[in-house]
């Protein structure tokens, strides 16, 4: 990298808000996701003004530039694919605002997901999108992929609950988008910047919406002997008119390397259990709860325990969060997917995971957000062999093509960063990416912002695709 | 005839049938928008033929306006160019319903109370009970982006459409989203489209996120002497553990409105007597769920009713609940009827909660100055209905309806919040903030539609800012 370009930086941040040598950057070529790629540097805005400047910089010596908040993505979208600047959101991490009455928060980028949820809670609030890396991913990131988690079922997910953003463009304007009021007049901007995987613009403020407390929750574990017994119950209590807050399973491989970690109390013996939470009035959480004790007692559950307090509310959904970690314990890597089936398709999805898992031979666990139809394999493998990690790779795509012969998608919440670029012509076709490309050159038009994301290069094109629309010189009105 | 014409009246029949070319005066009238009628009308029988009729517009250069059942083309500016009618009628096929997985893909001109219907027969629904309810179709619902009660539990269509399926103004097919009700595969283009009034492309098909039907609903009604007791009201219901279904502020004069004969012709049922007095503000409330649960949202509600000071409460059962939800459903079309005034002027401002007192205030005290008479019906969200109702048609009237506008707009861009005008006498569009204040992200708004519509094919200067 330009020796000027590394000068006028630390100029603009400071000497210490600039990493560039080797083992600084080391850190940075990863994320939660099993790509790699080194930047040139890593810089640390701490204000909005660093974060034009820095753009201002990128564009003058013409260096890709990628924004990164935690780095827990599963996608390869907080990577500097092409090399370039990282910039990393982590000095800009205070709540600017909490407004109690009107149910509102306003965040710099790099605040923890957790903690603004912590800092609500006292205040009877809380920020319900809860992905499982909640305690150290940012909601900048969150904002970037559209982050999911399990209780977003019936609440939503990231794009949900923002309301406005506040934005620096890749050519170097910062525009707020929407505002802390409902329905921004004209075409909803917010709804296309979330989710853009960090390929429209870099994310400065965010204010979303908080949630109240519900006056209960219940918290249900349905134990099963079979996987068929399990999966048609989710199904089943769907059909039966109930949206709980969050409906999760585990599998028995996945089961018992939780509780050999964290020591909840699930069955070591059983093929899968579910962790259902069911929230709302008391009278609503109770009889909804005994509805779906009743579903799963139906569909031939051996047992349904009810967490009696917090305390052991928590600690099921401690062995549920934690269960990634968990697996470290049994393989030194592990490939995490994420698919999205229509939920009645659950039953032959997992028997068709379990094929592929023997035929690749890997062991692959299965814990996922049931209740959505959103799957995550994590598929083992030794990242020292890179046989291994080519095949867990093949089979981790002949997991995703059999979501898409079901009906669902190739991501339901980690995002398509340059983990599955070459999958999206698996659901779309070259119409369909072709208005998304041109979206992107109308807010990216040199290519600049995290380049080579979420959109497969045109077929059979090795150059430079990213032209920009003629000019006809008509005016669009 | 103009060569365009020329040129539309020999095209088009091998695109749709000649039977489904509509060329004469006396029934082009029917597609009129502003005052404006196009040079023809096409009913494509299918998507594909939608996308031919666009690439042949494209390729001559003709301004299209696609519409359903015509129910909402009052909202947005005049046209500036007119040539094509694009009439979604024919394109009414549910295209899969899988109801165990809550999912629906329909087609755009499929008529939205009968897919309701069709749902409900599987204890489902859609949230999307807006204003003209039993006509309104698929398409001119997502394109018009109108709200409905029940935003206050479901939220909006942006929260429950899964995808879209729409024509470029290359004249091709393209999608965003899924049929899945979790999915972040690629740009959320579909949010794009929904109130984009049709200016990005035209809508051929909508996947949803269906919902299951609550076991039982009431409805509970208080009264107030105040706007201020009434929104004190709305400020405890938000802060309790209930999450209701809807909620809504009704101004004294919507109790003349709803017991309208207008009304009765508009809506099913008669208005429960007593339920609303033009002397008071009332807030209303609808839940859902089991005996136990109904019996507890009562037991709060007139608790909290009664804190806030109110004259008198109610619960409304399954009887008397419809006809009071369908009249707050068509607020608008009720408010618009000609018995009120020949000039209903509809504007939709919303703010955040905590404001909302304040600009109701500014709202009744300019309405008031200008003499102009004014009924409000407001979401629990946040989002004001000001139905203003001038006494004539004429220019002093016009001059009252703008300045109101105007000083209500200016009392709502103080406090962070957003306004438009939905309805109002085509001849007055021009005169009005139609779109509210100039906004700072216009420009990316432009962006956007130079992408989807380089040639300004699609509805054009119809929406924000001339798009």
């Amino acid at each position: 990298m330009e020796t000027r370009l590394l000068n006028d930086l630390k100029k603009l941040l400071g000497a210490d808000m600039v990493l560039h040598q080797p083992e600084e950057l080391l850190l940075y070529e990863y994320d939660g996701s099993v790509e790699t790629a080194r930047p040139n540097c890593v810089v640390f805005p701490q204000n909005k003004e660093h974060v034009l400047g820095i753009v201002a910089l990128a564009n003058r010596y013409k260096v890709p530039i990628v924004g990164r908040g935690a780095g827990t993505g599963l996608s390869g979208g907080a990577l500097a694919r092409h090399g370039g600047i990282i910039v990393s959101f982590t000095r800009m991490n205070r709540i600017l605002d909490v407004d109690v009455e009107n149910q509102r928060a306003v965040v710099q980028p790099g605040v923890v997901n957790a903690e603004l949820t912590a800092v609500t809670a006292p205040l009877g609030l809380y920020y319900a999108p809860d992905p499982s890396s909640q305690k150290a991913c940012t909601i900048g990131g969150n904002v970037s992929e559209n982050s999911g988690g399990p209780h977003t079922l019936v609440y939503g997910v990231t794009t949900n609950h923002v309301l406005a953003l506040e934005v620096v463009l890749p050519t170097g304007e910062l525009v707020r988008l929407g505002n802390r009021a409902v329905d921004s007049v004209g075409y909803d901007l917010p709804g296309l910047f979330v989710g853009s995987e960090g390929t429209l613009a870099l994310v400065t403020e965010v204010t979303v919406r908080l949630m109240r407390m519900p006056e209960m929750v219940k918290t249900l574990l349905a134990i099963f002997n079979t996987l068929d017994d399990t999966t048609e119950t989710v199904a089943a209590i769907t059909a039966d008119g109930i949206t709980p807050a969050a409906c999760e399973m585990l599998d028995g491989w996945t089961l018992r390397a939780v509780e050999a970690y964290v020591h909840a109390g699930f069955p070591l013996d059983s093929a899968a259990v579910l962790l259902i939470d069911i929230d709302g009035t008391r009278e609503e959480a109770e009889s909804q709860a005994e509805q779906v004790a009743d579903v799963c007692r139906r569909h031939n559950a051996r047992e349904v325990r009810v967490a009696r307090d917090a305390k052991e509310r928590d600690l099921l959904w401690k062995g549920r969060k934690n269960a990634f970690g968990a697996v470290g314990r049994f393989s030194t890597t592990y490939y995490v997917q994420d698919g999205v089936i229509p939920r009645t398709k659950l039953p032959q999805t997992l028997r068709r995971i379990t094929e592929i898992g023997e035929k690749y031979g890997y062991q692959i666990g299965n814990i996922f957000h049931a209740g959505d139809g959103n799957l995550h394999p994590l598929i083992l493998f030794d990242a020292r062999s890179e046989k291994q990690l080519r095949g867990a790779v093949a089979a981790a795509d002949e997991i995703i093509e059999f979501c898409v012969q079901m009906g669902g998608a190739i991501t339901g919440e980690h995002g398509v960063g340059m983990e599955k670029d070459r999958l999206m012509p698996l659901i779309f076709n070259e119409n369909d990416l072709e208005v998304m490309r041109r979206v992107r050159d109308a807010f990216n038009p040199t290519g600049i912002l995290n380049p080579d994301k979420v959109l497969p290069m045109k077929k059979g094109c090795g150059e430079i695709y990213a032209r920009p629309l003629p000019d006809t010189g008509a005016s669009p009105s | 005839m103009s060569l365009a014409s020329k040129t539309v009246s020999a095209r088009l029949p091998d695109i749709v049938g000649a039977t489904h070319v509509i060329g004469e005066p006396a029934q082009l009238a029917y597609y009129e928008i502003d005052g404006k009628i196009p040079g023809a009308a096409v009913r494509p029988g299918s998507r594909e033929e939608v996308a031919e009729v666009v690439k042949f517009a494209a390729a001559e250069n003709l301004a299209v306006i696609a519409s359903g059942a015509r129910t909402k083309l009052g909202i947005g500016l005049p046209p500036a160019r007119y040539d094509i009618a694009i009439d979604m009628a024919r394109l009414d096929r549910v295209i899969a319903y899988d109801r165990a997985d809550l999912t629906l893909a329909v087609e755009a001109g499929h008529s939205l109370s009968k897919v309701i219907g069709l749902l409900g027969d599987h204890r489902q629904f859609l949230p999307l009970f807006v204003p003209y309810f039993n006509r309104a179709t698929i398409g001119g619902t997502i394109a018009s982006g109108v709200d409905s009660p029940l935003r206050q539990y479901y939220g909006t269509a942006r929260d429950y459409v899964l995808g879209v399926e729409y024509v470029t103004h290359e004249g091709v097919l393209a999608k965003s989203g899924g049929r899945v009700v979790k999915n972040v595969s690629g740009y959320d283009l579909h949010k794009l489209m929904i109130g984009s009034l049709g200016t990005l492309g035209v809508i051929v098909s909508v996947n949803f996120k269906t919902f299951p039907s609550p076991v039982e609903t009431r409805g509970f009604v208080a009264m107030f002497d105040s706007a201020e007791k009434a929104v004190e009201m709305r400020h405890r219901a938000a802060k309790s553990p209930l999450t209701p279904l809807t909620m809504e502020l009704l101004s004294p004069r919507v109790a003349d409105l709803f017991a309208s004969e207008a009304a009765a012709r508009i809506c099913s049922g008669a208005m429960p007597p007593d339920a609303l007095s033009p002397k008071h503000w009332a807030f209303t409330s609808g839940y859902g769920g089991n005996g136990k649960v109904l019996a507890r949202y009562e037991t709060d509600f007139r608790k909290m009713a009664e804190e806030a000071g109110a004259v008198r409460a109610a619960v409304l059962d399954a009887n008397t609940r419809p006809p009071a939800f369908s009249r707050k459903r068509e607020f608008i079309p009720i408010a618009l009827s000609a018995s009120f005034s020949p000039a209903t002027t509809i504007a939709k401002i919303s703010v955040q909660p905590g404001n909302l007192i304040e600009v109701l205030k500014a709202a009744q005290e300019t309405a008031e100055s200008y003499s102009l008479d004014w009924a409000a019906l407001v979401r629990g969200v946040g989002v004001i209905y000001l139905a203003l109702l001038p006494g004539d048609k004429d220019e002093q009237w016009r001059a009252r309806v703008m300045n109101t506008t105007n000083e209500i707009f200016a009392a709502c861009e103080r406090v962070g919040g957003n306004a438009m005008i939905p309805w109002a006498r085509s001849g007055w569009k021009n005169t009005l903030k139609l779109w509210g204040p100039e906004r700072g992200d216009f420009a990316q708004m432009q962006k956007l539609k130079k992408v989807f519509d380089p040639r300004g094919i699609f509805a054009p200067g119809r929406f924000v800012g001339g798009l």
